[in-house]
């Protein structure tokens, strides 16, 4: 079997690297830019719309009021009140989502050709006269607030509430941006139309566009969708500075099997190392199966159902953070081996055959993603904000083949801090208890 | 976050309410045939991208467990991913990941399924590995033991540790009297904790067959193709003359309307959940399903569902109401309530008003308009899916793994465009019935009764 595999690596890699993908760079009339995918064989389209910014843009004293506003975007528009709204469409069979995280507000929307013009007039109604009505502010306001309890008592996200906090200071990314039961309790209308204002804005917007519309049509979609939005609005925050210690921490609740996240400093995206540590991750804990701790930690122990390390470059920090969830008598066994191999990959580096095996696997994988018209408009406008050439899908593998086990042996050392690394725990572990 | 071996929570509230609709047969590319040996095939293309999914899907699932094994089906699923007579342990996996592919498998009530993403030119190496373990599976003790953890964690981590999964696994138990549907996917932790090498491969040898399995490729492939290497590596397996037939204890009339509170200090939104027992979809007989579907719609489906209208928009009495209905199924199902109170609002009071608007509901009859705008919505939802060839794909192994047909599944549209607001009322009156229904009230254990 090893030997069929071997020959079969040699077409994998000679497979064009997605030539299908064909991306136009368009420019609307009046100034508004988009990539586009044309694909005529459905008649739809999906529209990628994001903003940079997302909940780091709320004003000081208003946490939460932009996943609020962004809740509320739905809930009525020009002489629509929710209830009409939602009917007006749903009898269009279109559909519109909306998504906030701590850098993006997006909003991803899908409609038939046969009735684009009308569902973009009433897209347009929705970004440019959102009603937010008091009782619906009430209404999401409270939806919210429930979220926030179910938070409360949720092992993954009190583990992630106490890293935010250790590592971010008096940074936005610190607190939760769907903010607090208090803060969101004291929001008014007044926050709410300030936070619209203040992010959906020209010069923060992305735009891809994948499905049954030419050059021509979706720049006379964008402009009348999108050209009368303001110019500009909050500034971006500074970056964040990280408090990086290693250790443990010990969050008590009781539950029978602890959540783990473990942290340390990561990469940015535009690094020239990014590519290296983006293989040495896959091999140490990215895979899935094939990776060194789930091999360690699940395979051969069997402690626990899956331990995955991921680098999470943000547009204000960069962290390299990972999780494993493990019975609570079991979970400190789990924590060693995971430093374990921290340790060994940061010292030694990964072996050859390890680095064909992730490379020929994320050269292979790389085309899976594009498998429907609203994740390559996603993949698009990502492209986009990260400043990447409109020719990167093609060159994207060679960058992958282009690591050699001297730069992963190189970046492992730089990037990986055994030392550094903290886990924090939720649960009643055995045997393990907040260091200082 | 991806989950390997996930399995599928068949009975978790909230993706009940996936809709199964596709595209029409004019549009959808699907050619279907049987090998020699029994072995069911369906072709879905989609020429856009050179990619390709593989599925086989078995005709058993948790719910075909004998008893005082439970979790057998998903631990076998496990299993799979072990050594046969030429690949070694994980190499499987690791063979998928090195052509550039991923691979998973899932279990549930009815079927299991094991599925690879690849490059469209890989189909020949799936196909050839996939069919080696139909029968090939070579186990270790140290496969059982560490692998038993496993499970035991993923236990832990999808149920122990969520209070809303222990209170719908008791939901389950006491909905069933005696069909097999009353014990989680998952299996009960003291009897998984007890599952050995020979339960495991008891089953494997029961159900794991070609003439108890359906193959299912969507994709970048030509039918044609499909069918030669399919009859190369899976129509050489002999078929399992004793395949048993899927005879499970079902219900005897339920006859007494039950209630049960769960409590556990972790729940931060208590709620109420309130299922019937109620008919899935049955081959040449799906209208009433349909019909069950559409209330569900109608009743809790969308911001302009009825119970939304009443009690979130009209009155606060709920942060969010739901409606629900699973008819892809084997046996009987189950229609389900959910309402989250808002704060202030107790349990009771709740319970009470959701009982009245869907009693209100019945007695005003369907909305003409309303019921249209849902069956426009599905019609548009068949050409939306026809972005999603993996989706139609999976729409067709759950079918076939639950007692329907190729036939049934290319009618369901038709079927669904065809309920009136008369058959919607009527199917709703029927199974509404008290006695076959489960209350179940979600609480905090400090949580008095009455708030």
């Amino acid at each position: 079997m090893k030997a069929l595999i071997a020959t079969l690596f040699t077409v994998v890699l000679a497979l064009p690297a997605w030539a299908e993908v064909e991306i136009q760079d368009v420019t609307s009339p009046k100034g508004i830019k988009a990539w586009l995918v044309e694909e005529h064989s459905i008649p739809f389209t999906a529209l990628e719309l994001r903003f940079r910014g997302g909940t780091s843009l709320d004003a000081p004293g208003k946490r939460g009021a932009i996943n609020l506003m962004t809740g509320l975007i739905e809930e009525g528009a020009g002489d629509l009140d929710a209830r009409a709204y939602a009917r007006k469409l749903e009898s269009l069979a279109a559909s519109f989502g909306y998504d906030v995280g701590d850098d993006t507000l997006s909003i991803s929307a899908r409609f038939l050709t046969e009735n684009r013009d009308e569902v973009i007039d009433l897209l347009r109604t929705t970004l440019l006269e959102p009603r937010f009505d008091q009782d619906a502010v009430d209404r999401v306001r409270a939806q919210v607030i429930s979220s926030l309890k179910s938070n409360a008592k949720d092992p993954n996200s009190i583990a992630s509430k106490s890293v935010r906090e250790m590592i971010y200071g008096d940074h936005p990314y610190a607190t939760d941006g769907q903010g607090t039961i208090e803060s969101v309790s004291a929001l008014t209308r007044d926050d709410i139309v300030d936070a619209h204002a203040g992010i959906l804005v020209r010069d923060q917007l992305y735009v891809g566009a994948v499905g049954d519309i030419t050059a021509e049509e979706l720049g006379a979609l964008l402009d009348e969708l999108l050209a009368d939005l303001p110019e500009t609005g909050r500034a971006i925050p500074s970056k964040a500075d990280l408090n990086l210690t290693g250790g443990v921490t010990v969050v008590d609740f009781d539950t029978p099997q602890s959540q783990v996240l473990f942290s340390q400093g990561g990469i940015d995206r535009d690094d020239e190392d990014f590519f290296a540590a983006y293989v040495m991750n896959h091999i140490l804990g990215g895979g899935s199966f094939e990776s060194r701790l789930m091999e360690e930690v699940r395979v051969k122990r069997g402690l626990t159902y899956g331990v995955y390390s991921y680098l999470l470059p943000k547009d204000l920090a960069s962290l390299y953070m990972g999780s494993v969830a493990s019975g609570n008598d079991r979970v400190a066994e789990a924590i060693e081996v995971i430093q374990e191999e921290w340790a060994k990959v940061a010292s030694d580096g990964v072996t050859a055959e390890e680095l064909k095996d992730a490379q020929t696997y994320l050269t292979g994988a790389y085309p899976l993603r594009f498998d429907g018209n609203g994740q390559i408009a996603g993949i698009m406008v990502g492209m986009q904000m990260q400043d990447l050439p409109i020719d990167y899908i093609a060159t994207r593998n060679d960058k992958v083949n282009a690591v050699t086990l001297e730069d992963i042996k190189r970046v492992a050392g730089e990037l990986l801090s055994p030392d550094q690394l903290h886990f924090t725990v939720v649960g009643k572990p055995v045997g393990l208890e907040t260091t200082n | 976050m991806a989950r390997r071996r996930a399995f599928a929570l068949a009975a978790a509230l909230l993706s009940a309410a996936v809709a199964p609709v596709w595209a029409q047969q004019e549009h959808e590319e699907v050619t279907t045939f049987t090998l020699d040996n029994g072995m069911e095939v369906v072709v879905v293309e989609d020429h856009r991208a050179p990619v390709l999914q593989h599925m086989v899907w078995y005709r058993a699932g948790s719910a075909d467990e004998p008893k005082g094994s439970s979790g057998v089906a998903h631990f076998l699923e496990h299993l799979l991913f072990k050594a046969t007579d030429t690949l070694e342990s994980g190499e499987l996996s690791a063979t998928v990941a090195a052509n550039g592919g991923r691979d998973n498998a899932f279990t549930s009530y009815d079927y299991t399924a094991y599925y690879q993403r690849v490059a469209a030119d890989r189909l020949e190496l799936m196909m050839r590995m996939e069919a080696d373990r139909m029968r090939n599976i070579r186990l270790t003790e140290k496969d059982i033991e560490t692998e038993r953890d496993v499970i035991l964690e993923e236990r832990n981590q999808r149920t122990e540790n969520n209070p809303r999964a222990l209170f719908g696994e008791q939901m389950s138990a006491v909905q069933y009297h005696n069909h097999r549907y009353g014990v989680p996917v998952i299996g009960w932790r003291h009897e998984m904790e007890t599952l050995d090498m020979e339960d495991a491969l008891s089953f494997y040898q029961t159900y794991y067959s070609p003439n108890n399995a359906i193959l299912v490729v969507s994709g970048d492939v030509d039918p044609d193709e499909v069918k030669r290497l399919a009859e190369e590596y899976y129509g050489v397996i002999p078929a399992t003359v004793d395949l048993p037939e899927r005879l499970r204890t079902q219900e005897p009339p339920q006859t007494a309307a039950r209630r049960l509170t769960f409590k556990d200090a972790r729940v931060a939104q208590p709620y109420v959940q309130r299922s019937y027992l109620a008919p899935e979809r049955d081959p040449g007989e799906q209208e009433k399903a349909a019909a069950l579907f559409l209330f569900a719609e109608l009743l809790g489906g969308g911001t302009t569902s009825y119970l939304n209208e009443k009690l979130q928009f009209d009155t606060q009495t709920a942060v969010y109401t739901g409606a629900f209905y699973g008819g892809l199924s084997l046996d009987d199902t189950t229609f389900d309530l959910l309402i989250v109170p808002s704060e202030g609002v107790s349990l009771q009071e709740a319970e009470d008003a959701m009982d009245v608007a869907v009693a209100e509901f019945i007695a005003k009859g369907v909305d003409e308009a309303d019921l249209d705008r849902i069956k426009m919505q599905l019609r548009a939802s068949q050409i939306y899916a026809r972005d999603n060839v993996d989706g139609i794909a999976n729409r067709y192994g759950r079918a076939l793994t639950s007692g329907l047909t190729i036939e049934d599944v290319q009618a369901w549209p038709d079927v669904l465009q065809a309920v009136t607001g008369e058959q919607i009322i009527a199917a709703a009156k029927e199974v509404l019935q008290p006695e076959t229904s489960v209350t179940g009230w979600l609480m905090r254990d400090t949580q008095e009764v009455t708030q």
